[in-house]
């Protein structure tokens, strides 16, 4: 295994569109942080496109959104934008209050998972850690 | 527990005392010590060695009068019940309108508007991506927009509370709809709730802000604009709600917003305003958890507080003035997705803490909240909760009914003096602005949350049907609220480009050009010249345009 794998996986915790009520993705960046991650934490109502740049300035490995006020809905434009920057492997993770009909369509968009209330810290930081390896792996196999 | 004699009047006291010490500690030899959530230890037993009626006069006195512990009118809940305002916006004004109708039918008199987050965003709705307009409330950018939430409805008899962050501009809109059907402002009545800017910062939740300095102005002037103008409308209400939802412990939470009052009422004493006119028109606006007891010591303490404050530090003598009136909202911070009907009985346990503390207003939360903006049924169950407790529980007979108890008037004591000490550190910070500017306060409520959280993820606070009491299946109904269709927020964009044509474009440039000076200036009232715009026509994103141009953009105040 290169070095370049061994490094701690690299995370963009933010929120889109309209809302700001951070304290689930404060408390998501903090779980991550204690787990070993890197995390690069925005300030809320980031523009879909300026995320896009950050995720490519700051080479993550994946995306977490967090949404509470429907901004979710802006999800699947934000995996097209990734798509056209050619980041289409990069995971989007979301987290907050998604109603049960939209999980669906969020996850036939692209969107790796949906975290509703009440995850556990370990389901979200193994299923982060899991997503963030295999985007490496596929990023390292692309390369070649 | 403590150890010394009681010097109680009271024959075989401490002997009693030292027998069930003895009992007790047999039955439970290794306790360990509980805390709420406050962080201040929890006693198995209260007795008079914790409160006695020689206290009486001066700790609970009567309501309405003198320490104001027990209720800040004579008659409470037995005179007036409170108000049951159910928070309500989504779609269209013609979809508030309707809705409101409804609330109307059904008795309601208090109501309130909850305008879409492009609205709190400070946007006009052809600035937004139109899939996120109307989903969360109505859009309201517009006098013609403000005149159809309101139509066939008398504004002047019911008592409006907007949710409407600085600049204030729904309020605007609705003074020019008071003008357009000749209803004399004075008749007015209500509150701008979200006026407290300083919240905002410390809890990023979705209103967009103008930064510190030019908020400081704006709020003052619309205080100023308000009692003179609109003299029964209330301009300010100070938010704990928010604070305690992003992690503040109640106790916290309870303490920055008194600090957050004080700021505030400083800064309208700055600007020669008399305290005996500006500080009936307070208002205040909190959470209520599921800490039972907590948040009843919490309202009852903080009542007791802030009329000290009055009194000592800014010798208002209007009785009035001493009112700490509020209203409360149930905890959404509290609710699960998981077994969501379960949620009802939280609410149930919130709403009577809310109304043991002796609120003036409540909204109960829908059981769905944590699962969408609320469905039409399940708020009617959050509004058939209210009508239970208060007409068939019959809560509101007596006054104050939990004061007296051992335990309730020595955790008010503890939490009073708890948040003395956290209002005192404020005061050292340099005030609340200050506080918030340094990220002092922002920093102890993030590590609230934290601290929280970890119990949550431990198990030492129980979450049921999270961390306990799970069940495999969850097979509780989940149904969401339709969004707008494509159709209606098209229909509704379209209203606003004729809006915009069929005004007088030449008088909007006008005022808009007055208000761009105004702002510049720095002795003329911000607020009536934003007001003065409205009225020649200029919509909510074209006025909030021209401050943020002019005042700059608050920038979220982010702890790394």
């Amino acid at each position: 295994m290169s070095t370049s794998a061994q490094r701690p996986y690299r995370v963009l915790v933010s929120k889109i569109g309209l809302d700001g009520h951070d304290r689930g993705s404060r408390i998501v960046a903090a779980y991550l942080r204690d787990a070993g991650m890197e995390v690069i934490y925005t300030a809320p109502w980031q523009e879909v496109q300026a995320l896009v740049r950050m995720a490519s300035d700051e080479d993550v490995d994946l995306i977490g959104i967090s949404s509470l006020a429907t901004d979710h809905l802006l999800l699947p434009k934000l995996l097209e934008a990734l798509r056209a920057a050619d980041l289409g492997d990069l995971p989007v993770v979301v987290g907050g209050i998604v109603p049960d009909e939209d999980e669906q369509a969020l996850i036939e968009a692209g969107v790796r998972r949906v975290f509703h209330p009440g995850s556990s810290r370990d389901e979200i930081v193994s299923t982060v850690a899991a997503l963030a390896a295999e985007a490496r792996i596929q990023r390292k196999t692309e390369s070649f | 527990m403590r150890r010394q004699p009681s010097q109680l009047p009271l024959p075989g006291f401490d002997q009693a005392r030292a027998e069930w010490r003895r009992a007790y500690g047999e039955q439970l030899p290794e306790e360990r010590p509980i805390f709420n959530r406050s962080g201040i230890e929890i006693a198995p037993l209260y007795t008079p060695e914790h409160f006695s009626d020689e206290r009486y006069m001066d700790a609970l006195g009567f309501p309405g009068h003198g320490p104001m512990t027990r209720g800040i009118y004579p008659s409470m809940h037995r005179g007036r019940a409170w108000s049951q305002r159910q928070l309500i916006g989504l779609g269209v004004p013609e979809d508030y309108n309707r809705r409101l109708k409804r609330i109307l039918a059904s008795g309601g008199t208090a109501v309130s508007l909850i305008p879409c987050n492009s609205v709190y965003r400070g946007l006009d709705a052809d600035q937004v991506d139109p899939l996120l307009l109307g989903t969360c409330g109505a859009v309201v950018n517009t006098v013609d927009d403000m005149d159809a939430c309101f139509a066939d409805v008398a504004v002047d008899e019911l008592s409006t509370a907007m949710n409407d962050p600085l600049p204030f501009t729904l309020l605007a809109l609705l003074l020019a709809v008071s003008d357009r059907r000749g209803i004399p402002w004075t008749k007015l009545t209500g509150t701008s709730n979200q006026s407290d800017y300083i919240s905002h910062f410390v809890a990023n939740h979705m209103f967009f802000r103008i930064a510190l300095p030019g908020s400081r102005r704006i709020l003052i002037d619309h205080i100023e604009f308000t009692n003179r103008h609109v003299p029964g409308w209330n301009p300010v209400s100070v938010v704990g709600q928010h604070m305690q939802q992003a992690g503040a412990t109640p106790a916290e939470a309870m303490a920055f917003t008194l600090c957050t009052a004080v700021q505030y009422a400083e800064d309208c004493i700055a600007r020669g305003m008399d305290p005996d006119t500006f500080l009936p028109r307070f208002t205040f606006f909190f959470d209520i958890s599921i800490s039972f007891f907590e948040e009843i010591a919490k309202f009852r303490a903080g009542r007791r507080i802030w009329a000290r404050i009055v009194r000592q530090r800014f010798g208002a003598r209007n009785p009035r003035a001493a009112r700490f009136k509020f209203h409360a909202q149930t905890s959404g911070v509290d609710l699960t997705r998981q077994q969501p009907y379960n949620n009802i009985a939280r609410v149930t346990a919130q709403a009577m803490a809310g109304i043991f503390g002796g609120l003036q207003s409540l909204h109960t939360d829908a059981y769905d909240e944590v699962l969408s903006v609320p469905t039409e049924h399940a708020a009617r169950i959050a509004v058939c909760t209210q009508n239970i407790l208060r007409e068939e529980a019959q809560l509101g007979d007596v006054i104050d009914p939990l004061g007296g108890s051992y335990y309730l008037e020595h955790l008010t004591n503890e939490t009073e003096a708890l948040i003395e000490s956290l209002i005192a550190k404020v005061d050292d910070a340099g005030g609340m602005y200050r506080a918030v500017e340094t990220g002092l306060v922002q920093t102890m409520i993030g590590e609230s949350a934290m601290r929280f959280q970890a119990r949550v993820d431990n198990g030492e606070q129980t979450v049921v049907g999270v961390n306990k009491y799970r069940l495999e299946e969850d097979s509780d109904a989940r149904a969401s609220l339709k969004r707008p269709s494509p159709e209606k927020i098209e229909a509704q964009l379209e209203s606003l480009r004729q809006y915009k044509k069929g005004r007088d474009s030449a008088a909007v440039q006008r005022a808009l050009e007055t208000l761009t000076r105004v702002a510049d200036s720095e002795n003329e009232n911000v607020y009536a010249a934003l007001v003065e715009a409205t009225i020649a026509g200029a919509t909510h994103g074209e006025v909030v345009a021209v401050l943020r141009r002019e005042m700059g953009d608050g920038e979220p105040l982010i702890v790394p």
